[in-house]
């Protein structure tokens, strides 16, 4: 049986925007530390379920243009998110499905199909010193990651080391029912509040009534929408305050940002609402260009969809925390899709 | 606090001691005002102890802010409803109450120059002398309201109105660490190199950040700064002591 070691990857080139990233710092918001963490949490707690990884191992991150790797050992691998067009020596790649990345062998991404951002897993996760409890890199304060900043050519990653793979019943990837299909247009379902009492009467009737364009001024940190104006109902003073992912702030030209991965803990604009959980992984999908719809959700609806999902995603793929699953050695594994490259 | 201020939220709310909002499915936000004052804000810091004693599990963040604490939680583990319950029936600090002290620090400042490009922009704007300013601004203690911006950064107050000049219109791209600024009646100090739109007037060789301890940042909510003038050889001997 195959007995995997360590990993190391060397990057050839870093891709357009190639972080490594975890599901979050969370517990330090009060000392304004970001969050940051993964934009798509489902995508990538399926990458990380497929290699039999901890939910909260860490995983790249990458957008729109992917990095080019260069594998030095074997790895278990899964890429997910969106379809960046992955090959491995010039073979296609298959999305959310666990693959034998053989050593030596070259991952280059080509044009994007669907969605913004992708994740790669790799069984052990990828080892980098955690700062405040996260691997997270948040590049605009060079917290975490490798030393705070995106991947570059010369960089090295290492894996940790990897787990027992864990027998799902499904065999080797997510089924296709539950593999999200990203669209340029997405109905974003929002929760009003907590400031949509700053807003003229029908704002909130207003802003489901329309569609928003993501503007090309759109980050990790958040989304630049460009639409209907919000209009503030009077000039009452507004007072910093918390915010969250997904919350949609109002500066005063009345074009709202849409708070992503790397928000600031608190903000100075009022948020008419916020997108709700269950739905951030279509919201973490989009590229300027793209179009939102938003439409009313409660607070109880919204807590339940997401339970829902989870669930889903549980009864087919069952978190990998090494208690009380099936483990099976690697070669006797008979659904691994096994790529074997002649050199 | 003037006497007469417009009709807001906070008033309409008075007899109430704090409102709790949604943000979103995973977070609230507990509402105890809408002014930036130290009696507000001493509750808020009450209010975000006792949440935090609680140890709940599935709780990820208690951000305490000016004049509100925004409760992060997982979705898979608690409903807004009962958190909502659970929330409402915490011992609060009510009104008037006198709240514990925080920690005092004396922050040393080398004002003006190349350590502080607008402290002559804000001694105009007072209609002072640049020493004047800094007596000024050095004469005051404030009270550290709230972490937020970047890692460590405090939002400290309340500056002396004629110092209160608003920020820049267009934010520096590099503001330096160490960096003290000004924007309204708020002062603050920039914990590591990034952007910002504050009015700078110096800055301080101790450090807000320590990536390597265990408790990294300086300040906390509640604690008391004031900021000590000091000249260029002080600086550097403090800047060669917080190296080593």
């Amino acid at each position: 049986m195959t007995e995997l070691q360590p990993v190391e990857i060397l990057v050839i080139k870093g891709g357009w925007l190639t972080t490594v990233q975890d599901l979050g710092r969370f517990g330090h918001q009060h000392d304004g530390v970001s969050v940051s963490g993964v934009m798509d949490s489902f995508a990538t707690i399926v990458a990380n379920r497929l290699v039999g990884n901890p939910d909260q191992a860490a995983v790249l991150e990458l957008t729109l243009k992917g990095p080019e790797l260069q594998f030095e050992q074997d790895a278990v691998i899964a890429i997910t998110g969106a379809d960046l067009a992955p090959t491995l020596d010039g073979r296609r790649l298959p999305m959310w499905e666990r693959m034998l990345i053989l050593r030596g062998s070259r991952l280059r991404f080509g044009v994007p199909q669907a969605g913004a951002r992708t994740y790669l897993s790799i069984a052990g996760g990828i080892e980098v010193p955690p700062v405040l409890g996260s691997r997270s890199t948040h590049w605009a304060s060079d917290t975490g990651g490798l030393q705070g900043k995106p991947l570059k050519p010369g960089d090295i990653l290492h894996g940790g080391k990897p787990g027992p793979l864990i027998n799902q019943h499904v065999g080797t990837g997510l089924p296709i029912p539950l593999r999200p299909r990203y669209e340029r247009t997405v109905s974003l379902r929002i929760i009003p509040g907590p400031q949509d009492d700053f807003f003229a009467k029908h704002s909130i009737k207003a802003l489901t009534e329309t569609t928003y364009t993501v503007s090309p001024q759109s980050d990790r940190m958040g989304y630049r929408l460009a639409g209907p104006k919000i209009i503030r109902k009077d000039s009452e003073q507004f007072i910093s305050d918390g915010t969250a992912m997904g919350a949609l702030q109002v500066p005063p030209d009345g074009q709202p940002i849409l708070l992503m991965a790397d928000r600031q803990t608190t903000g100075g604009y009022p948020k008419i609402a916020v997108v709700i959980s269950a739905d951030l992984l279509l919201a973490a999908q989009l590229a300027p260009g793209d179009h939102i719809r938003f439409v009313l959700c409660t607070v109880a609806q919204a807590q339940r969809l997401v339970r829902m999902q989870r669930a889903q995603l549980d009864a087919e793929l069952s978190p990998c925390d090494g208690q009380s699953q099936q483990m099976v050695p690697l070669s006797h594994h008979e659904s691994i899709s096994i790529l074997r490259v002649s050199k | 606090m003037p006497p007469t201020n417009p009709p807001t939220r906070a008033h309409r709310a008075s007899n109430a001691t704090f409102r709790i909002l949604p943000l979103g499915d995973a977070a609230l936000t507990i509402e105890f005002g809408n002014e930036i004052n130290s009696e507000i804000n001493s509750r808020v810091v009450a209010f975000a102890t006792t949440v935090f004693d609680q140890h709940w599990q599935g709780i990820h963040d208690i951000v305490p802010t000016y004049r509100s604490v925004t409760v992060h939680f997982d979705p898979l583990q608690w409903d807004s409803a009962t958190l909502t319950k659970r929330l409402k029936i915490l011992p609060r600090q009510e009104p008037g109450q006198a709240e514990p002290q925080g920690i005092f620090h004396e922050i040393p400042v080398l004002y003006g120059g190349k350590w502080g490009q607008d402290l002559e922009e804000v001694a105009t704007f007072a209609g002072l002398q640049p020493a004047e300013a800094i007596a000024l601004h050095a004469s005051v203690p404030y009270r550290v309201y709230m972490l937020g911006f970047s890692p460590g950064f405090p939002y400290l107050g309340l500056v002396p109105e004629q110092l209160a000049m608003p920020r820049r219109a267009t934010p520096r791209t590099k503001v330096p660490a160490g960096s003290v600024g000004i924007a309204d009646r708020q002062t603050g100090i920039y914990p590591t190199t990034t952007p910002g739109g504050w009015q700078i007037i110096g800055r301080t060789p101790i450090s807000m950040y320590r990536k390597t301890r265990t408790n990294p940042f300086l300040l906390k909510p509640g604690d008391r700064v004031r900021f000590k003038p000091i000249v260029r050889d002080v600086f550097d001997q403090l800047s060669r002591e917080t190296e080593t």
